[in-house]
């Protein structure tokens, strides 16, 4: 069985034949199209660190079947940094050490790009610390995400204005 | 002996992460990342009861799965060359690789199934439904207690002097509490994950691994095939926290079952298997016998742990120890018994025994302290240990005294009541305010590094470390290049894989100090033969300055006693017609000074809980940790170590519990849903003051771990804090609502 | 997880045609079915992808001052709604207390009904669960029960119903919409999850091949939002299930309550409205005596379902208490930064950085 489905990834449209309806969004990227920067920490929707934006909103990729995804358009932690420049988020959880490992991190980084798209949250810390509460870090750099996060919302706004 | 440390600008510089950018682009690669051509996935089955055996799998409804390839079961795994229950030294933990039907815990993989993608291996691992002959099973403290051999890897059970008896009887006051503490789990993020390939005997491995040296080692006494055959790569661990410093059953599976099918294969850990077969931190249960003169003088101290371990292999979680490092008493004893229960065997996690005794010997000092009415910072003040109380040696460095008066200053702690519910914010919310000590040793495991110099000028460094999230990869390279005297961009470090020299362990707070010093060693000896060329050759202007008489700095070699005579490395190398210098260097510690010195990192934690009154739900507002720990290689990265440290003493305090049927010895909460590790929300913002302390025995370079130390005494400020807001004292740790609801 | 065929409906028409396959299941956005398929708790045949059909994803002011939800409108879509969450305050903030905010990106309002059960045994296909397997008997019995209900639970079944969402649509009358083989039918929202009995297999009313199509709040359902509030105590600050929690709505009569709303989360396989104790209120000046024996009348007939949970029940009142307080002080501008926390009443500024610390001990003495 191959069911067709189109989805552009990272803005390129790329025509993929799912050998299994079964497939999620995380396995596609993982497995299929080789884009392993999004991680699987639990498979079960408990740790965000599979966060990608689908049609600009943050979601968990491992609770979406991908057929059901035709036609979407998915940005993953691989389609952030333009021509080699960080993306300003990315330059953020660099500048601010939001994170040790690295294993959360694409997820926390495709989450905050969404939060700061949704722009609810503002410039309060307990807002941004609510809204970052879907990705889990183990080791424990919360404070540098929550930091980040708000610096590279800065950064954004004064782009914007310029 | 700080005569032999170069100062360049690398240590102690505030750099961000080399691996960084890597990192924050997705081009980090971790074990489960990697693929080989023609890669085969493979899936665990595991067994649904705690103790039994398997009597049946439905091997057939799995095979007949579209896709599935073969189902590894104990029929026809490959049979190994050493018993997978071998003990041959204290890292030796008995493994199950489906070398028979035996059940002896929860989650144990009971098959394998193997298949072309994903999708069909996991259905494949669903369709075995396993049949089982079950025998009752015993879970928790409740059993026939035995002394264990040793506690944690090779300390003593038992430690201690002086009439404890004695001392219990003539104090003025006494207290006698008994804590429990929760079974935990590691949870790294990264679930355990082998991609292996095998061509013949040989095999390329991606797993993650905070040993690879010792990896190495049982991969090749399990499969029987020589060390140099097998080629580990871990470029990037994602967590480890203990639970990845040997290799597990999950990783062994993997590359048994490429073994069996002759095709690569890539096993992951999935969430809910990551409770069992890859370790765990053992529940516990501390009785703590104090007596105190009325001043607070302690006059006895008498710590006893009874924690669990599994039916059929020792791993001991060394509560106890923290007391023989820490405080003054005139009679001591730290004592250890378990029980045998039908769980998986407990290992190493985040600070093992230090974690768990802390909790439980700052909490019972703050109910000393409120017995005596006494600021519970003096009453540690009063027993602060001049000397380390068992051992009796004094310390290499203790800037303790230190770590108490700056977090205390910052965190405004003189104003506290001493009384419990004195304080309310604005909204009527409890607060309470508490404190701990933290500790945890400076060990050194053993290291070796290799140290290239190169004919333009730059150097490669290399050992076999690992980065799990410490930042190996950045303050590796910033002791090499100030042990090179080199610009941190003209030193290229490789670390994270297997074929480079043994890099010791990234476990035990001991990776930077140890890989440190020998790639520092390695770079000093690196320099003494480039020197060695320099000084007899009459061309160069640094002839017969004799070794001694030369220093590094700049990529350059200088007289010490004229630095205008210099010469750059490369000027060297060309006139001697060498592509390049090498050397070796080794990191270990030096049994003269451990001999004369104990050796400890030390800390205060100062934390602030809001309660709600009604409610009983509880948030940390506010955390200082103030810690000394010999010489800071990078500020930034030495902080996020405190910060991750302390979030994880908030989980500890608050959070994790890992929740088993009593019945069955099955878990509960093995999901990431309901095993709760803090999320952001839970974390308010957070000091780490990097206290200055110059240690001039530890080690050559001054270095102490910084991995574990956060996460002692900030869950008994924890605790403390919420009797301070409460009045209610809770022993049972995790404090969770139920438990101070009035 | 087990293979399926896949279908994606065009029309409601198509998907009810659809779902007579046998073993058949509709698929919204996924977040719950996936992660059950995932568990091996759900195994469906066929799924009928239901998220290209048009007609589902507005939210709508109908003319006689009702609302109408599409069944695939997203938890954050509704939430952040500016229109909806000022006419139903509670219903954002339970919302925004619900899950993660990546989970609210894609769950639908549907979806949230159609929620199953966090209890750990039948998450566990080890264990015996009725829920699971109609007649295997319920291991949560005599088991870890600290979660487990107190109120409306049967021998066969003590778990509790995880939803948020449906605490205070249930307090608002809400109805579910529902379009099946035999046509079109509205159901309650407290008639449409099932109380265990000797049943627990069957989470709620719809019969097979109904598809939830809306969720309607009628016209009073807006009256309330001057004073409505959720709160919810869970064992986290934020993305965790409730272990209680409660949406309670007032309407102030002069300075008497004209009409109160109250429903209970976490403690009953279903969504709790406790009518009793908003009769009670009713005509009653609002003070503590009054709300206090409202929550004694919301949790009448309460009982522990094992040793571990009669917590719940003071707790429960507490925290119905609290809501009432809470509800009375009247609805906040804005959802608060932690939303349905016991921390989020206080002004951002004092949280966000610690540069006073002392301050706290100066403040009154109890």
């Amino acid at each position: 069985m191959s069911i067709p489905i189109t989805l552009t990834v990272n803005g390129s449209a790329r025509e993929i034949h799912l050998d299994d309806p079964r497939v999620t969004l995380l396995d596609l990227l993982r497995e299929r199209l080789d884009l392993t920067g999004t991680k699987k920490g639990c498979d079960r929707g408990q740790c965000g660190a599979c966060t990608v934006l689908v049609d600009g909103r943050r979601v968990n990729a491992c609770l979406a079947l991908a057929v059901s995804l035709d036609g979407a358009e998915i940005l993953t932690i691989e389609g952030l940094a333009r021509g080699g420049e960080l993306h300003p988020v990315q330059a953020a959880f660099l500048a601010h050490d939001g994170f040790q490992c690295g294993f959360c991190t694409p997820g926390q980084i495709m989450s905050a790009v969404g939060l700061i798209r949704e722009g609810w949250a503002g410039s309060d810390h307990e807002r941004v610390r609510e809204a970052m509460s879907g990705n889990i870090c183990r080791c424990g750099a919360y404070q540098g995400i929550t930091e980040a996060v708000l610096a590279a919302q800065e950064t954004m706004k004064a782009e914007d204005a310029a | 002996m700080s005569e032999r440390v170069r100062h360049g600008a690398a240590i102690g510089a505030d750099l961000t992460r080399l691996d960084g950018p890597d990192k924050v682009t997705g081009a980090a690669r971790y074990a489960a990342d990697f693929r080989f051509d023609g890669l085969l996935h493979a899936v665990m089955a595991v067994s649904g009861i705690a103790r039994g055996r398997v009597t049946g799998l439905d091997v057939t409804a799995a095979e007949a799965h579209p896709g599935v390839v073969r189902v590894m079961t104990p029929a026809n795994a490959p049979k190994l060359a050493q018993s997978p229950d071998a003990k041959d030294g204290p890292f030796a933990f008995k493994l199950d690789l489906l070398q028979d039907d035996g059940v002896r815990y929860a989650n144990q993989p009971v098959a394998v199934v193997i298949a072309e993608t994903l999708e069909a291996a996991t259905e494949g691992a669903r369709l075995l439904a396993p049949r089982y002959a079950a025998e009752d099973v015993r879970v928790g403290l409740d059993g026939e207690p035995f002394v264990p051999e040793a506690v944690g890897p090779g300390a003593p059970t038992r430690a201690g002097y002086g009439d404890v008896a004695a001392g219990l009887s003539a104090a003025h006051t006494r207290i006698e509490a008994t804590y429990e503490t929760a079974a935990q789990y590691h949870n790294a993020l990264e679930p355990h994950a082998a991609v292996a390939s095998w061509e013949g005997d040989h095999l390329t491995l991606y797993t993650p691994s905070q040993a690879l040296a010792m990896a190495t080692g049982r991969i090749a006494a399990l499969f029987g095939i020589p060390p140099g055959n097998i080629h580990i790569v871990c470029h990037y661990l994602g967590g480890g926290f203990g639970s990845k410093a040997l290799v597990t059953p999950p990783q062994f599976l993997g590359i048994m079952a490429a073994r069996l099918v002759g095709r690569p294969v890539k096993l992951v850990t999935r969430r809910e298997q990551m409770f069992g077969p890859v370790g765990h931190r053992a529940a516990t249960r501390q009785t703590l016998k104090l007596g105190a003169e009325a001043d607070g003088t302690l006059t006895a101290w008498d710590h006893h742990t009874l924690t669990q371990t599994s039916r059929y292999d020792d791993f001991i979680e060394p509560s106890g120890i923290i007391s023989r490092n820490l405080y003054a008493s005139p009679a001591l004893a730290s004592t250890h018994e378990a029980v045998r229960v039908d769980i998986a065997t407990p290992i190493f996690m985040r600070a093992p025994g230090e974690a768990s005794g802390s909790v439980a010997i700052e909490s019972a000092l703050d109910e000393l302290a409120a017995e005596l009415n006494l600021d519970p910072l003096e009453l540690r003040l009063r027993n602060y240990a001049e000397v380390e109380p068992v051992s009796k040696k004094p310390f290499s460095s203790k800037a303790l005294r230190d770590c108490y008066a700056r977090g205390a200053e910052r965190f405004g702690w003189a104003s506290r009541p001493k009384a419990p519910r004195q304080m309310r914010n604005a909204d009527g919310l409890l607060v309470g305010w508490g404190m701990g000590t933290a500790t945890y040793p400076a060990s050194m495991f053993q290291a070796e590094a290799r140290a290239v110099i190169r004919a333009d000028g730059s150097a490669l460094v290399e050992t076999a470390q690992h980065d799990m999230g410490q930042g190996a990869w950045t303050s590796l390279a910033q002791i090499a290049a100030d042990g090179l005297g080199l610009p941190l961009d003209s030193v290229t470090l490789s670390i994270g894989h297997n074929r480079l020299p043994n890099g010791g362990l990234a476990g035990g707070s001991t990776a930077t100090a140890t890989a440190g010093t020998a790639l520092h060693t390695a770079g000093q000896a690196a320099i003494a033969a480039l020197a060695e060329l320099a000084v007899n050759d009459p061309a160069s202007p640094l002839y017969g300055a004799g070794n001694a008489g030369v220093v590094s700095a700049g990529g350059r070699l200088a007289r010490r006693d004229d630095s205008s005579r210099s010469e750059s490395f490369s000027e060297i190398l060309a006139r001697a017609g060498r592509d390049s210098v090498e050397a070796r260097g080794t990191g270990a510690s030096d049994p003269a000074a451990k001999k004369a010195y104990a050796m400890h990192a030390h800390g205060a934690v100062f934390a602030e809980v809001l309660v709600d009154p009604d409610l009983g739900q509880i948030r940390v507002s506010r955390l200082v940790g103030a810690f000394a720990a010999g010489r800071i290689v990078n500020p930034r990265l030495v902080r996020s170590q405190y910060y991750g440290g302390m979030i994880w003493g908030v989980s500890f305090a608050l959070h994790e519990h890992a929740a088993m049927d009593a019945r069955t010895g099955r878990f509960l909460n093995n999901n990431l849903a309901e095993y709760h590790l803090p999320v952001n929300a839970d974390i308010p913002t957070m000091e780490a003051i990097l206290v200055p302390e110059e240690d001039p025995h530890v080690n050559p370079l001054g270095i102490k771990g910084v991995g574990e130390i956060g996460i002692t005494g900030t869950a008994g400020a924890i605790a403390n804090a919420v009797w301070h807001a409460t009045g209610v004292r809770v022993r049972d740790i995790p404090i969770t609502l139920d438990k101070v609801l009035g | 997880m087990n293979r399926f065929d896949y279908v994606r409906a065009g029309s409601v028409a198509e998907a009810v045609a659809a779902s007579a396959a046998p073993g058949a299941a509709y698929l919204a956005a996924g977040t719950n079915l996936l992660d059950l398929m995932k568990g091996g708790l759900a195994t469906p045949a066929t799924l009928v992808d239901i998220t290209r059909i048009p007609g589902l994803s507005s939210i709508e002011s109908l003319p006689d001052g009702s609302t109408r939800i599409g069944a695939l409108v997203r938890n954050s879509d509704l939430a952040h709604d500016a229109g909806f969450a000022a006419r139903y305050p509670a219903v954002a903030e339970a919302l925004l207390s619900g899950a993660s905010a990546q989970l609210r990106n894609a769950a639908t309002t549907a979806g949230n009904l159609m929620q199953r059960t966090r209890c750990p045994y039948f998450y566990d296909p080890a264990s015996a669960c009725n829920k699971r397997e109609a007649g295997a008997g319920c291991a949560a019995i005599g088991g870890e029960t600290r979660l487990h209900a107190v109120l409306g639970f049967s021998e066969a079944c003590i778990a509790v119903h995880p939803s948020d969402l449906c605490v205070p649509l249930a307090a608002l009358d809400a109805a579910v919409e529902i379009e099946g083989p035999k046509g079109t039918r509205t159901v309650p929202l407290t008639e449409f999850h099932r109380l265990p009995g000797d049943a627990p297999e069957r989470d709620t009313v719809l019969e097979p091949g109904e598809l939830i199509v809306a969720v309607r709040l009628p016209p009073e359902a807006a009256g309330f939002s001057a004073h409505a509030r959720y709160l919810k105590i869970r064992e986290r600050t934020s993305y965790a299930f409730a272990l209680v929690s409660a949406a309670a709505m007032l309407r102030l009569d002069g300075g008497r309550i004209g009409a109160a709303r109250l429903a209970l989360g976490g403690v009953a396989l279903k969504p709790w409205r406790a009518r009793g104790a908003e009769d009670l209120l009713a005509g009653r000046e609002p003070d503590a005596t009054a709300f206090r024996e409202a929550a004694e009348a919301a949790l009448e007939g309460a009982h522990a379902s094992g040793e571990a949970n009669a917590f719940k029940i003071e707790l429960a009142r507490r925290v119905v208490t609290r809501a009432l307080q809470r509800a009375l002080a009247g609805t906040p501008e804005r959802v608060p930064a932690l939303p349905a926390s016991p921390f989020a009443d206080a002004p951002a500024s004092r949280r966000a950085l610690p540069q006073a610390f002392p301050q706290a001990g100066a403040t009154a003495h109890v």
